[in-house]
C-alpha cells in the first residue's frame, strides 16, 4: 500500500504548483475571466509545453499515459488556482475520449493537435434533463443516403464556444434508455444549422447551449464505431468526476488555508476571532470535510485507474461525498470572512462559486445519491 | 498509489484468517455472535490465546515479546479480527502501560511487570480522570506526598473501565502543586490489594457495570512503582495517549458492524418494518457506508504514511472524531431497523446462561444497550470538542 506520488505525478505537481504561485494570482485570473476569450492563449501554449495536455493520451499517440491518479494530481494544483483555461473540456473529456474511442486514423490527427495546443476539443453530451445518464439523451442523428441528419439541443457544454471541435453524442439508434445506439460525431463550429449560444458560467468560466437543426452530417463525421460510444463516454464521464473531484478538493485545500489565515489576523472583541472556540470548532470540521473527500478521490481514483469491479459505485459515492464536503467548506469559508466573504473582490467567494458549480455537473449530489439508494433497495 | 498488498502481506493475511478459523475459542466466538457479555474469564482466556500465537503485544517491540508489525500488518489483523467477530483486546495492559513502561520504565520494573501484561496473568486499569478533571486532565487532585520508601496517596479516580477485574491500576497522580499544573504530575502504579483502595461501581445507562469509581485514602505505595521521574507523568501520559493513534478510528469493527446492518436489512425480518423499502433510512444508510469508506482511506493514508517512514500527517487527527461519529451512526441505525422491539429492557436476554425466550429478534436485543453505552466514544479519551481543539490549535494554527 502507498499513497506517495510517483516521479510523473510529483513533476506534474511541482509544475503545476510553480505556474499557479508565478503567473496565476487572483487578479491575473480575475481578468483573464473577463476577458472575451474568458482565458489566455499563451497560458494554453505553456500548457501543451508542460506537457499536461498529453497526460490522458497513450504513449502510442504521443502522449504520457497517464491514469486518473496522474491527472487529479495536476487537477489539485489547478483548482488553488482557479484556473479558467479549457483544460477539463479538451484534456480530460475531449482527448481521452478521442484516445479511448477513436479509431487509429482519427487519433493520429487529432491527438497530435490537442497535444500541440492547436486544437481544442469539448463533449457535447449533457441536456438538461440528463447530465450524467446518457442512455436519456434526447438528441437524435437519424441515417439518411448522405450521412445523418442531427437535431436536437445540449446544454451548458463547457467552453463550447473556444472549441476547434465539438464531439457531440446523439442517438443513432434504439430507444430512450438502451445503452446501444449511442454515437458520436465530431463537429466543427461552422457546421451549418448548428448555433452555438455561449455564455459565461457563475464560477468565470465558458460554457454554451447548442442547437442542432436538421444538421446534415456526413459518414466521416463518425467518431469510433457507430452506435458502440455508450462504454466510453460513459467512462469518460465517470473520470471527469473524479478529475473534478481533483479540482474540487484543491479548491477546499485553499479555502481551509485561507479561512485560518483569515481568523489568525481578523480582530473583535480585541482578539483575533481564531481565538474563539466556535469558529475554531468549525474551522476543524472545514478541515475535516477536507480530509474525508480528499480520502474518498483517493479510493474512487485508484478503484478507477485499476478498473475494479465496481469502479462506477465509487465515483458516484466520490461524487457525494464531494458534494457534502464541497458544499459545506464553500458556505462556512464565506460565513467564517463575515461580510467580505460575500464581496466579489475576494478570491474566497470565486473558489465558493467554482464548487457549487463543480457540484452541479455530471449529476449533482442527490442525483447520485439517489442512484446508489435505489440500486440498495 | 495503490493499496496492494504485498506477496508476505498476502501471506500474513492468510495466517491470521486460519488463526481465527481454527484458534478463536468456540464458546466465545458463539456468544460474540449471539451478543452476549463476555466474562473476566473469556476475556483472559481470549488473551492467552493470542499470547501463546505470540500475538498480544500488537504494539510492542520484539525485544520485549512483541509482534513488532508493521503498521500494513497491524491494518490486516484489524480487520481480521473484526470480521471473525473477535472481541477487543482490553486495552489497559497490553495497549497502554506497557508502552509506557517499556519506553520509560527502569529495567528491574520492565522485568516485573512486562511478562505478566503480555501473558493476560495480571489485569490493568487506568486513573485518569477525577470528578473534577476530565476534559482538563491536567487539574487532577490526587496526591502522592513521599514518606520515607512509600507514597501516601489519597484522592479519588472515576470512569475506571472494568476497575472491579483489576489486579493493578496505573495512575496520574499530583506530587507537586506548587508549579505549573502539568509539571507537578507523576506516573505511579498502585496494586489494587493495597489497604485503603476502593472500588465504586458506576452504572452506565445501558444498565450495565463497567465503569467504577475508584478511592484511595491513605494508600501506602512503594516508591519503587514510580515510572521515570517524579513530575514527569504528564509527559508519559501524553506519548501513551498518541501511541496508538491510526487504531483509533476502529474502521475494521465500523465495516463489520455495517456489513451486519446491511445483513440485517437484507433479512427482512417478518416482525419488524421493512427498512429496505424506507428510502429516508436508505438513505442514511448508504450516507454511513460512503463516510466510512472515506475514514477507511484516511486511516490508510496515515498508515502509509507510518509505514513509509514518515510521522502522521494532519489527516491522522480526525481520525478519533469521524471513527466514534460513524460508529454512534450505526448503533443509531441498528435501533432504527430493531424498530419497535428496541424498547424492551431485559438484560438476561444478552447475559451467559439465558435459556428464557427471547423478547423481539435475537439481534435487537443488545442494539439499545449498545447504542446507550457507544454515547460513550465521543466523550472519552479526549471528547470530541477536545479533539477538534487540538485540530485547530495544531493543524490549523489558530
Amino acid at each position: 500500500m502507498d499513497f506517495s506520488l510517483n516521479d510523473i505525478q510529483e513533476m506534474m505537481r511541482e509544475s503545476a504548483s510553480k505556474f499557479i504561485q508565478k503567473e496565476y494570482d487572483f487578479e491575473t485570473r480575475r481578468k483573464l475571466s473577463k476577458s472575451e476569450m474568458g482565458y489566455s492563449q499563451k497560458n494554453w501554449e505553456l500548457f501543451a509545453k508542460l506537457g499536461w495536455l498529453a497526460l490522458p493520451v497513450d504513449e502510442d499517440f504521443g502522449g504520457i499515459g497517464g491514469s486518473v491518479l496522474d491527472t487529479i494530481i495536476l487537477q489539485e494544483e489547478l483548482g488553488k488556482g482557479l484556473v479558467v483555461e479549457p483544460y477539463f473540456a479538451t484534456a480530460l473529456l475531449g482527448a481521452n475520449l478521442i484516445n479511448k474511442f477513436a479509431r487509429d486514423d482519427q487519433k493520429e490527427t487529432i491527438l497530435e493537435n490537442v497535444i500541440a495546443g492547436t486544437q481544442k476539443l469539448t463533449l457535447a453530451h449533457s441536456e438538461g434533463h440528463a447530465p450524467f445518464d446518457l442512455t436519456q439523451m434526447r438528441t437524435t442523428a437519424q441515417k439518411n443516403s448522405n450521412g445523418f441528419v442531427l437535431n436536437g439541443i445540449k446544454s451548458v457544454v463547457l467552453d463550447a464556444q473556444n472549441a476547434d471541435m465539438l464531439l457531440v453524442v446523439a442517438r443513432t439508434s434504439g430507444q430512450s434508455g438502451d445503452k446501444n445506439g449511442l454515437s458520436v460525431f465530431n463537429l466543427t463550429p461552422d457546421t451549418a444549422g448548428m448555433t452555438i449560444k455561449g455564455y459565461e458560467t457563475n464560477d468565470g468560466l465558458r460554457a454554451a447551449d447548442i442547437t442542432f437543426d436538421n444538421v446534415n452530417l456526413d459518414e466521416t463525421t463518425v467518431i469510433g464505431e457507430l452506435d458502440q460510444a455508450y462504454d466510453a463516454v460513459h467512462r469518460v464521464l465517470l473520470e471527469g468526476i473524479v478529475n473534478l473531484s481533483g479540482e474540487a478538493v484543491g479548491i477546499m485545500e485553499k479555502l481551509v488555508e485561507l479561512t485560518a489565515e483569515y481568523l489568525g489576523v481578523r480582530e473583535q472583541f480585541s482578539a483575533p476571532i481564531g481565538k474563539f472556540q466556535a469558529l475554531q470548532h468549525r474551522t476543524a470540521d472545514m478541515f475535516m470535510e477536507k480530509e474525508q473527500a480528499k480520502s474518498m478521490l483517493y479510493y474512487a481514483a485508484i478503484e478507477t485507474a485499476e478498473n475494479a469491479e465496481g469502479f462506477e459505485r465509487a465515483c458516484a459515492m466520490l461524487k457525494v461525498r464531494i458534494g457534502n464536503a464541497a458544499r459545506f467548506v464553500g458556505q462556512q469559508a464565506v460565513q467564517l470572512h463575515g461580510g467580505m466573504g460575500v464581496t466579489d473582490e475576494l478570491s474566497v467567494g470565486h473558489y465558493f462559486k467554482r464548487l457549487t458549480c463543480i457540484n452541479n455537473l455530471l449529476g449533482s449530489r442527490d442525483y447520485h445519491l439517489n442512484v446508489l439508494v435505489k440500486e440498495a433497495q | 498509489m495503490n493499496i496492494h498488498l504485498t506477496d508476505e502481506e498476502l501471506a500474513f493475511r492468510k495466517e491470521v484468517q486460519d488463526f481465527f478459523t481454527n484458534e478463536f475459542p468456540k464458546d466465545i466466538k458463539e456468544k460474540q455472535d449471539k451478543g452476549i457479555y463476555l466474562s473476566k474469564d473469556d476475556h483472559v482466556r481470549w488473551q492467552k490465546a493470542l499470547h501463546a500465537k505470540g500475538w498480544a503485544g500488537i504494539n510492542w517491540p520484539v525485544e520485549h515479546g512483541g509482534t513488532g508489525w508493521s503498521a500494513t500488518q497491524k491494518y490486516i489483523y484489524a480487520n481480521e479480527a473484526a470480521k471473525a467477530n473477535a472481541p477487543r483486546i482490553i486495552p489497559f495492559g497490553l495497549t497502554m502501560v506497557a508502552p509506557v513502561i517499556f519506553t520509560y520504565g527502569n529495567e528491574e520494573q520492565k522485568k516485573r511487570f512486562l511478562p505478566d501484561i503480555l501473558a493476560s496473568n495480571v489485569w490493568w486499569c487506568q486513573g485518569y480522570s477525577e470528578p473534577n478533571a476530565g476534559s482538563d486532565l491536567a487539574a487532577l487532585k490526587t496526591k502522592a506526598v513521599r514518606d520515607g520508601e512509600d507514597y501516601i496517596v489519597n484522592g479519588t479516580k472515576t470512569w475506571t473501565t472494568l476497575g472491579q477485574h483489576a489486579d493493578w491500576i496505573f495512575c496520574l497522580v499530583r506530587t507537586d502543586d506548587t508549579g505549573k499544573k502539568q509539571q507537578g504530575i507523576s506516573f505511579l502504579l498502585i496494586d489494587m490489594k493495597t489497604p485503603g483502595v476502593s472500588v465504586h461501581p458506576i452504572i452506565t445507562i445501558d444498565g450495565t457495570h463497567e465503569v467504577n469509581e475508584v478511592h484511595f485514602e491513605d494508600v501506602r505505595v512503594p516508591a519503587e512503582n514510580l515510572i521515570g521521574e517524579e513530575g514527569k507523568g504528564w509527559t508519559y501520559a501524553k506519548v501513551l495517549l498518541t501511541h496508538e493513534r491510526t487504531g483509533i478510528a476502529r474502521v475494521a469493527e465500523s465495516k463489520a458492524l455495517l456489513a451486519s446492518l446491511k445483513r440485517m436489512v437484507d433479512a427482512q425480518n417478518d416482525a419488524l418494518v421493512n427498512m429496505k423499502e424506507n428510502t429516508v433510512f436508505m438513505t442514511r444508510l448508504i450516507e454511513a457506508e460512503i463516510e466510512l469508506k472515506a475514514l477507511e482511506y484516511t486511516e490508510l493514508r496515515v498508515l502509509s504514511a507510518v509505514s513509509t517512514g514518515k510521522a502522521p500527517g494532519p489527516e491522522s487527527s480526525i481520525l478519533k472524531i469521524k471513527g466514534t461519529e460513524i460508529m454512534q451512526l450505526l448503533n443509531e441505525l441498528f435501533v432504527e431497523v430493531a424498530g419497535i422491539y428496541a424498547l424492551p429492557y431485559v438484560p438476561d436476554q444478552y447475559r451467559d446462561g439465558f435459556e428464557g425466550t427471547p423478547a423481539g429478534p435475537q439481534f435487537a436485543a443488545k442494539t439499545s444497550a449498545t447504542y446507550y453505552n457507544n454515547r460513550k466514544v465521543s466523550i472519552y479519551g479526549g471528547t470530541n470538542e477536545i479533539q477538534k481543539n487540538i485540530i485547530a490549535k495544531q493543524v490549523l494554527g489558530l
